[in-house]
């Protein structure tokens, strides 16, 4: 079936089986490989995209779902203005190894400082808690949030309130 | 790589939209919403609808409001939303308690109320708070709907009182002066529960006058445990008497042994769950009411 969905605030339409994961539809539909394809079974974190401003594992999303909707990915997130925050942060402060449960980690991440600029560490941990690196990177993956936290200027944060939650579902 | 195999896709625009798909398509066709436990099924084989019917639209099942001194719950909302609902937090804390512990924060985003009840999974943590409450389900037909208690809502593991050709619409919780709380022991964070239970109280001059008691991962009829409401209710709620009530809920359950633990382990867990839930739930009345233990 015939689906447009918006990737990054750009327009995609594309015909696809009902079947085809929001993950797969990402990365070998419109070749933004940057989501990664990891568990398949909504454990491991590494394909968490936005859809409609909200983070959720796109290996467990039918691409179809998203027909009309906005989705978000890890492509998305350097702007004109460079690296976001949490990517420098990342960099900074050495929050990846091999790299493959980042986009997940970074698209978490901008999510969290969105809606509460100056989390604790325990609110970090909470906030990657479905997400898993297998270098076990933790500690730094922590430590490049807090340092996208203290250096992050480019966006207005918005705090989780219901009414917050209720807009962006609409 | 794990694909469902193929199906046919319908959204639903409406209640009486998916109600009419759901009597065209019948007993081969499921609804999504969430998808967090039906997709993986179909990854996996366990499940092969022939038609699925996406109810994501229909915002209309995504409130939490209080009508007719009921906490309604819309089967669309999603957990976060209901761990983020001041409302729901406020006259029951139990499900704020379970939210916190049900799957993760990114899982939550997306997994919805309604779909956790009807996925009916023995370790389910949201189908034992409701029934500690005494929550209702609200069940549309194309020829009305109907109220089932949730403590009757499970026939069995994977199964409920939904027909095929209905539509779970709502959970509602009668508001009353109560205090709840839920406790659950799980391997690491996000995991399914080892066992976990839930308690619900309310006191009037020292004696316990409503008890609900759920219990999840321990084979418990409805997910509730009625031999240990009975025990208490008429009495003092003294450390001594919840003692003896986690004891008699650990007794009449039946947990089964799997990778999680043996049977003795979780009967343990049962008891010591079920205690503590108790306490914290008296702890926060008489927080809530200044009255004297």
């Amino acid at each position: 079936m015939e689906i447009t969905v918006t990737v990054n605030g750009r327009s995609y339409t594309r015909d696809v089986e009902p079947r085809l994961l929001l993950v797969h539809f990402l990365r070998d539909e419109l070749g933004l490989t940057g989501t990664h394809w990891g568990c398949d079974t909504s454990n491991c974190g590494a394909c968490v995209a936005w859809l409609d401003e909200v983070p959720v594992k796109s290996c467990t999303v039918l691409a179809v779902m998203a027909d009309g909707h906005r989705v978000s990915t890890v492509e998305g997130l350097e702007t004109a203005d460079g690296l976001d925050a949490v990517q420098r942060g990342f960099m900074e402060c050495h929050g990846l190894q091999c790299g493959f449960c980042t986009p997940g980690m970074l698209m978490t991440a901008r999510w969290l400082l969105d809606h509460d600029p100056a989390p604790s560490e325990e609110d970090i941990r909470e906030a990657v808690s479905g997400q898993l690196c297998r270098c076990t990177g933790y500690e730094n993956i922590v430590r490049s949030v807090r340092w996208a936290a203290e250096h992050d200027t480019g966006r207005a944060a918005e705090p989780i309130t219901e009414e917050v939650r209720a807009e962006v579902r609409k | 790589m794990q694909v469902p195999a193929q199906f046919q896709y319908e959204k639903a625009t409406s209640v009486e939209h998916a109600l009419s798909l759901l009597g065209r398509y019948g007993a081969e066709s499921r609804v999504v919403a969430g998808g967090h436990s039906l997709i993986p099924m179909m990854k996996l084989r366990l499940a092969q609808p022939e038609v699925l019917i996406d109810i994501n639209d229909l915002h209309e099942l995504a409130r939490i409001s209080v009508e007719e001194h009921k906490l309604c719950i819309g089967a669309l909302v999603r957990h976060a939303d209901l761990l983020g609902s001041a409302i729901a937090g406020e006259h029951f804390p139990i499900f704020h308690d379970a939210e916190r512990l049900i799957a993760d924060p990114i899982v939550r985003n997306r997994g919805t109320v309604g779909g956790s009840l009807c996925q009916a999974d023995p370790s389910e943590d949201l189908s034992a708070a409701f029934a500690a409450v005494r929550g209702e389900a609200v069940i549309q037909g194309t020829r009305g709907s109907r109220v089932v208690a949730v403590r009757d809502f499970f026939v069995g593991p994977y199964q409920t009182v939904v027909e095929p050709g209905e539509l779970l619409v709502q959970l509602r919780v009668p508001i009353r002066s109560s205090a709840s709380a839920y406790q659950k022991v799980e391997r690491r964070a996000g995991d399914w529960a080892v066992a976990a239970a839930g308690a619900e109280l309310r006191l009037r001059d020292g004696e316990l006058e409503e008890v609900g008691i759920g219990l999840t991962a321990l084979g418990a009829p409805g997910f509730h445990a009625p031999e240990a409401e009975e025990f208490l209710v008429g009495g003092p709620a003294t450390d001594e008497r919840f003692a003896e009530a986690g004891r008699i809920a650990a007794e009449h359950c039946n947990p089964v042994a799997d990778q999680r633990g043996p049977v003795d382990y979780k009967r343990h867990l049962a008891a010591t769950l079920t205690t503590r839930a108790l306490r914290i739930a008296r702890t926060r009345w008489h927080g809530q009411h200044h009255e004297e233990a």
